[in-house]
């Protein structure tokens, strides 16, 4: 009898005597308007830096946010317009980790943006590339359209796509651990800004 | 016949992991509460996490519907728990994971020390997990010449500390930034001798100190918060940053995962996902949050390992009134509510489960005999129940439990007399007097005698009235 056979005849043996199960109750809010205004006050609550300017803008935005000449790894599929000349782009083409770990920072789009909580997830399209591109840097810009906020998180998991790898961002990287209190800045990167297109 | 045998509910075996303590949670608890400095340690921490866990839940006005979700899926999971297990496997298999099975705490620490090994990595990085704490991983990997490296913040000040976990959430709430400066001065090797005991400063202090070792190992092992049977995709909710390092940067990946885990639909997720973070650091949405299904070709680990873990767990869903300790999603509310837990701290509960959610799932995961004191570490007072996500009724399953639990024959032999003494008029009535008159003998103000003192130890014995009910009813 190997483990699996073990544990499955061990659990059947637990639930044999059970009935049915009951009915999940769904009574929750699902499918609320979006409020955008609440996405900026609840990223801004978790330090993350929100910025509204529109699509023609966004090169202007990352100039400002970036000293020149500072390098900055790109996703293969963001578009190109986003990038002021004044950064040295660093295309995704397989970099290595010390290249990625050494760049100022990393500019990506964002699939999702979830007003309730403050929350922007990626979901490695190529506009935002694999995960590692937004981990290792020390600033992310993350850029995100308005038509991709949804209310709240039932909104947002109807919205995704499971197969694909998720990182769902709430602020920069902070930690608990210290009598409890947050405090920002310990692994992920510890500057997180968000430019948010109409 | 063997077949029946071994497919019966078991609990966890003696000897290997942490869920049993060395001594009775009284004589624990004893030494815990003469420490002046923890007690104000745990009292500034739980004060903390409890104020802004209300503000963030009173932002959320379908709480009591979400609580009620929760509760539903879970104990829906529980009634189909082998079939959702094996729709897990067949979705993470389909997606390019490898599903291992474990019955107990021994199997999963050979598992996982098997398939590090056939790496040839001699090094591990660690994301914070409950489970790997329980089987005692730590010390299989060690002993098969592995380092295991903690990632988490609290983790790490712990294994710095050469200290036990305290706490399902933050493993090193005994401990304030003073302390934590201390043990890192002491134990981390490289660090700035001028550290302060800013939290931001100890901080970036480990932010140095793992980078490298983030960097340059092949193999993590993580625990998992969910993972959704109908997909095949995992979830690890975190703050730091050092999940997503372990999730994405290793070669391999192995994922350890208590069976009841598991939940039936991704749609399952918009309630876990709105119920935990806020019950658990306060927060409306934690930092960071992974979700993986399987192996994703050019992103992230290459290989993945699922280790589905019993460990006694099918004992605790043979039990109808226990059962529901294993809804517990890990959020620590009810640690940081329960006045007992406040004032003793995790370690007393001697198990890595402590707390009020510890006091019922320990002695049902090992067998009540292993941890027959906790269902006794509690008032009852049901702020548990109360703060609980999920709505587990925990004062319940302690009142079953300590039911279950081995009781002294004095006690029970006293409890006989009582009942037969109260069945019977003539004999009740004799010995109300007698209650009397032993209190005016130079009683008044003492305990029971031995064997019945322990009771009246930490209580008052009340006075018996001048006159009985039965007496005034006679005489009226």
């Amino acid at each position: 009898m190997n483990g699996r056979d073990v544990v499955l005849s061990r659990l059947r043996a637990a639930v044999s005597a059970d009935g049915p199960a009951g009915r999940v109750p769904r009574d929750y809010r699902r499918e609320r308007p979006v409020d955008l205004d609440r996405l900026v006050e609840r990223l801004t609550d978790y330090r993350a830096r929100v910025h509204r300017v529109p699509e023609a803008a966004v090169a202007d935005t990352v100039a400002g946010l970036l000293p020149p000449g500072a390098t900055v790894v790109v996703p293969p599929g963001l578009p190109p317009a986003w990038l002021p000349p004044t950064v040295a782009a660093l295309p995704d083409d397989g970099l290595d980790v010390a290249r990625i770990a050494a760049a100022d920072g990393v500019v990506t789009a964002a699939a999702v943006g979830v007003a309730d909580t403050g929350t922007v997830v990626l979901d490695g399209s190529p506009d935002q590339g694999r995960r590692i591109l937004t981990l290792l840097p020390d600033l992310h810009i993350c850029v995100l359209r308005a038509a991709q906020v949804v209310a709240g998180v039932p909104e947002a998991l109807a919205r995704l796509t499971p197969r694909r790898p998720l990182t769902w961002i709430s602020g920069p990287s902070a930690t608990s651990d210290i009598e409890l209190d947050r405090v920002e800045g310990v692994h992920g990167p510890r500057v997180l800004h968000v430019i948010l297109l109409p | 016949m063997t077949r029946t045998f071994l497919g019966m509910p078991a609990t966890a075996p003696p000897g290997v992991g942490h869920l049993r303590g060395d001594e009775p949670f009284p004589a624990a608890a004893r030494r815990a509460l003469a420490d002046p400095q923890l007690r104000r340690n745990l009292g500034h921490a739980t004060g903390t996490i409890r104020g802004k866990s209300a503000a963030v839940i009173d932002e959320v006005p379908d709480w009591p519907q979400l609580r009620a979700a929760g509760a539903a899926i879970k104990a829906d999971v529980m009634a189909r728990l082998p079939d959702l297990l094996v729709q897990l496997e067949a979705a993470v298999t389909a997606a390019g994971g490898v599903v291992h099975w474990a019955p107990d705490a021994v199997e999963a620490n050979r598992i996982v020390t098997g398939l590090v090994a056939a790496t040839g990595a001699d090094r591990v990085i660690k994301v914070k997990s409950m489970v790997t704490q329980e089987i005692g991983l730590n010390e299989a990997l060690s002993a098969a010449g592995i380092t295991p490296v903690e990632t988490d913040l609290a983790e790490l000040i712990v294994q710095l500390g050469e200290d036990r976990p305290s706490h399902i959430l933050v493993p090193a709430i005994h401990r304030n930034r003073a302390e934590i400066r201390e043990i890192f001065l002491r134990a981390m090797p490289g660090v700035d001798p001028g550290l302060t005991d800013e939290p931001a400063a100890l901080a970036a202090a480990a932010r140095r100190y793992l980078r490298q070792t983030f960097l340059s190992t092949p193999v993590a092992v993580s625990g998992a918060n969910f993972a959704v049977a109908e997909t095949g995709t995992l979830a690890v909710v975190e703050s730091e940053g050092n999940g997503r390092m372990c999730l994405t940067l290793p070669r391999t990946l192995i994922t350890v995962m208590g069976v009841e885990k598991v939940i039936p639909t991704w749609r399952d997720l918009e309630v876990f996902l709105q119920l935990l973070p806020r019950a658990s650091t306060g927060e409306r949405m934690n930092p960071y949050t992974s979700m993986w299904t399987g192996v994703t070709p050019g992103d992230g680990p290459q290989e993945f390992h699922l280790v589905l873990l019993d460990n006694g767990r099918s004992a605790v869903l043979a039990d109808p009134v226990g059962r529901p300790a294993l809804h517990c999603i890990r959020c620590s509310a009810c640690l940081n509510v329960c006045p007992v837990y406040e004032r003793t701290g995790g370690h007393a509960y001697g198990s890595v489960y402590p707390g009020p959610i510890g006091a019922v799932l320990s002695p049902q995961l090992t067998g009540v005999a292993d941890n027959a004191s906790l269902p006794y570490a509690s008032t009852l007072c049901g702020a548990c129940y109360d703060a609980c996500p999920v709505m587990i009724d925990i004062p319940s399953i302690l009142v079953h439990l300590r039911a279950e639990a081995p009781h002294p024959r004095a006690e029970s032999t006293a409890m006989a007399a009582a009942a037969y003494t109260m069945d019977h008029p003539t004999l009740y009535a004799a010995a109300q007097r007698a209650a009397r008159l032993s209190r005016l003998a130079g009683q008044r103000g003492r305990g029971l005698p031995p064997p019945l003192s322990g009771w009246t130890a930490s209580r008052d014995l009340p006075d018996p009235p001048a006159q009985t009910f039965r007496e005034w009813w006679a005489a009226r």
